[in-house]
């Protein structure tokens, strides 16, 4: 188990990095809004990961309240942003 | 020992496709394809994820809880993929030519800030 952890845990801090990076790179808000839904999603897994690994139930509140938070946030941006906020550049041309 | 082993591979497989949706969100190329690559960690990452939980905990008081935040996460992510496309799409933050189909072509009247509800 501790070895499987190890390796969940490594996958799970590449993905946070590259959704990192996402965020930082954007180029339009809704493209930041997409990755840190997914960064929330990421954070909860690692909760739930940790939670596994101990064998206790003390964080799952947190994965109840921490999702809810997102939920509220991506959707009062995405309201707000219909209007204002074209992004500067046009979206990258497929690699 | 067997659920362990279960818990594992759900652990396993619930990072394998949060590791995908990392990749998925650094290589394509525009809005909605970064938000279906959204979807696999919101979704069916965490059930994998809440499922090793419950295998490991083996406690029915907790599957309650769980379940609600399964039931809540399933709710709520179309929610959100949906105003996160439709921002999109008003924005124009999106490559057309890599729209399989779009219905909403030529009804630009349709999407005035006047008429949305």
């Amino acid at each position: 188990m501790t070895i499987v952890v190890g390796v969940v845990i490594a996958m799970l801090a590449v993905a946070m990095l590259l959704t990192l990076i996402r965020i930082v790179r954007g180029p339009s808000m809704l493209d930041r809004m997409v990755a840190t839904d997914v960064l929330l999603a990421m954070i909860v897994s690692a909760l739930g990961v940790e939670a596994a690994y101990h064998r206790h139930a003390t964080t799952v509140p947190i994965l109840v309240v921490l999702p809810t938070v997102g939920f509220v946030g991506s959707v009062t941006v995405a309201r707000f942003i219909s209007r204002r906020d074209r992004p500067v550049t046009r979206p990258e041309s497929h690699q | 020992m067997i659920l362990d082993i279960a818990a594992a591979a759900c652990l396993i497989l619930g990072a394998l496709l949060c590791l995908a949706a990392g990749i998925g969100l650094l290589r394509f190329p525009d809005v909605l394809s970064r938000a279906h690559s959204a979807t696999k960690p919101q979704v069916l990452g965490l059930l994998l994820i809440l499922i090793a939980v419950a295998l490991r905990l083996r406690n029915i008081a907790d599957l309650p809880t769980l379940g609600l935040i399964a039931i809540f996460q399933m709710a709520t992510a179309p929610v959100a993929a949906h105003m996160l496309g439709r921002a999109a799409y008003r924005t124009k933050a999106l490559l057309p030519d890599r729209l399989m189909v779009d219905e909403l072509a030529g009804r630009e009247h349709a999407l005035k800030d006047s008429q949305r509800p």
